[in-house]
């Protein structure tokens, strides 16, 4: 008898590597920083390169007064817990990180997780149990969908950012059943918003409760930076929201916040937060010192939304297709017809200096093949000019501009 | 019976602006290998059956439906939970 090969399933996978090889250049999904010399800048293969994918929105990696309580920590409290948030791995740093989402967020309660990915995971899966619902959008993060795997709800799916569908499919639900509407500020793969007030609107109509994923939003969208939630208003009326450490506050690490008076008992129920070693004292200290910053930095934020208009402005110009009609974000994706240009543009960018990242299906909607593009407030004007020319040459290099 | 055979002719009908490669229809067909469509064709014809049997079909339900036979199976089971 012949048994299976386990990785006989991979072959289709390895198959398109192969071809998207096959015409030299470089391996979009291997590369390495040999170093990095700023948020903006790393060295690759021995050459200086712009960075123009890395999520490091408000450039906090390299803050002196960020690195300056990570070396802190390190030395007082060593290179790591060794333990679950529940047992042995609370430290001081973990409840001061905690605090200091509380006070950015205003909001009486905050659990930090190891990842926002298993705050997701955790948070999902936890608060929807079997026989309850939860909605999410079809477009929703992978951490999304893992948390709704990971749980025995039901789940339902409503076409992207539609409020109309989403109206529709919680019609249809048992009127008496518990449910939880998942939601995005920013869908990462085109940098496009979600209109939340409709959508928050609309799931309160039918009495669920909301969870609103700002990994791609705190920082930098609303007065003090909490998320695209805060810039239309809804301050107060988001049950849940779940965030990052590894985007703009430079390091790693994940939350959610919340008011929900019964919110400490998902610490002792949560798989994914007490199954897991908990966050090393170093990388806390950092993610509290650069939170705290991040709820006074107007002036980043202001040069941030200027980058990410600059950009989009300047490669609609040239002809580039992108994924939305104007900057909603600081996510900028420039959209390609086929993964062979895809990855010729991507590897003539990066002879040409700059960084940005591939991404192709099934991480993206509808089969696209994308180049996406996140700017960071530490990226200065010179650099956004650099960063258009470049995009230029390669797209005439490349054939997916006319010469 | 006559209900299956209503839901089938409804079903199949929601079918066809999806069956690009004109795959003929049995209760056997399946839409992964027969009717070849991806994870974004099955999105979006499960969001059409729901609108048109005003039925949710969750994607649980979904992993578990192969053919087009076992998918009239689940609506007719559905619209007479309503
Ligand atoms: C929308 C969204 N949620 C959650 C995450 C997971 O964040 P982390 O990198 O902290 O695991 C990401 C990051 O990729 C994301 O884009």
């Amino acid at each position: 008898m012949q048994v299976t090969d386990l990785f006989s399933k991979f072959d289709p996978l390895i198959a398109i590597r192969k071809e998207m090889l096959s015409h030299g250049g470089r391996d979009p999904f291997s590369v390495v920083m040999e170093k990095v010399l700023s948020p903006t800048k790393a060295i690759i293969k021995g050459k200086p390169v712009i960075l123009l994918g890395t999520y490091n929105y408000m450039g906090m990696t390299f803050d002196p007064d960020v690195i300056a309580a990570g070396e802190k920590a390190l030395k007082e409290f060593g290179a790591g817990t060794t333990g679950s948030r529940v047992l042995n791995g609370t430290y001081q740093g973990h409840k001061a990180c905690e605090e200091a989402l509380k006070d950015y967020y205003g909001m009486e309660h905050a659990m930090v997780f190891s990842t926002g990915y298993q705050a997701n995971l955790g948070m999902i899966s936890t608060l929807a149990g079997k026989g309850e619902y939860v909605i999410i959008d079809a477009d929703s993060h992978a951490s999304i969908y893992d948390g709704c795997r990971l749980g025995n709800a039901e789940i339902i799916r409503f076409r992207h950012n539609s409020p109309e569908d989403l109206d529709r499919r919680l019609a249809r639900l048992p009127k008496d059943a518990g449910k939880l509407v998942v939601l995005e500020g920013v869908y990462s793969m085109l940098g496009d918003i979600a209109p939340l007030a409709e959508m928050v609107a609309i799931a309160k109509k039918h009495d669920a409760l909301i969870l609103d994923d700002e990994a791609h939003g705190m920082g930098f969208f609303g007065k003090n930076g909490r998320g695209v939630f805060e810039e239309l208003g809804l301050d107060g009326q988001i049950d849940f929201i779940v965030g990052t450490f590894s985007k703009s506050v430079g390091t790693v690490g994940g939350f959610c916040v919340s008011n929900h008076p019964q919110f400490e008992v998902l610490r002792l129920v949560c798989r994914p937060y007490v199954f897991t070693a908990s966050l090393p004292p170093s990388v806390v200290a950092t993610a509290e010192a650069s939170i705290r910053k991040l709820q006074k930095a107007n002036d980043k934020r202001e040069h941030l939304w200027k980058n990410s208009r600059r950009l989009h402005s300047g490669l609609k110009e040239m002809g580039f297709t992108l994924g939305t009609e104007t900057a909603q974000s600081a996510i900028i994706a420039v959209i390609l017809p086929d993964q062979e240009q895809a990855v010729a543009m991507w590897q003539n960018l990066l002879e040409l200096g700059l960084y940005v990242n591939l991404a192709r299906p099934p991480a993206t909607p509808a089969g696209m093949f994308l180049l996406r593009c996140s700017l960071c407030a530490e990226h200065s004007d010179d650099e956004v000019t650099e960063i258009l020319a470049i995009f230029k040459k390669a797209g005439q290099a490349t054939g997916v501009l006319a010469a | 019976m006559t209900e299956n055979k209503a839901i089938w002719q409804q079903t199949v009908a929601l079918i066809e602006p999806f069956n690009k490669k004109a795959v003929p229809l049995t209760a056997e067909t399946s839409f992964a290998t027969g009717l070849e469509w991806d994870s974004l064709t099955v999105m979006d014809f499960v969001a059409a059956v729901e609108d048109e049997f005003d039925i949710s079909i969750s994607m649980n339900l979904q992993a578990e439906i192969e053919t087009v036979g076992q998918l009239v199976a689940v609506i007719e089971k559905l619209v007479n939970e309503k």
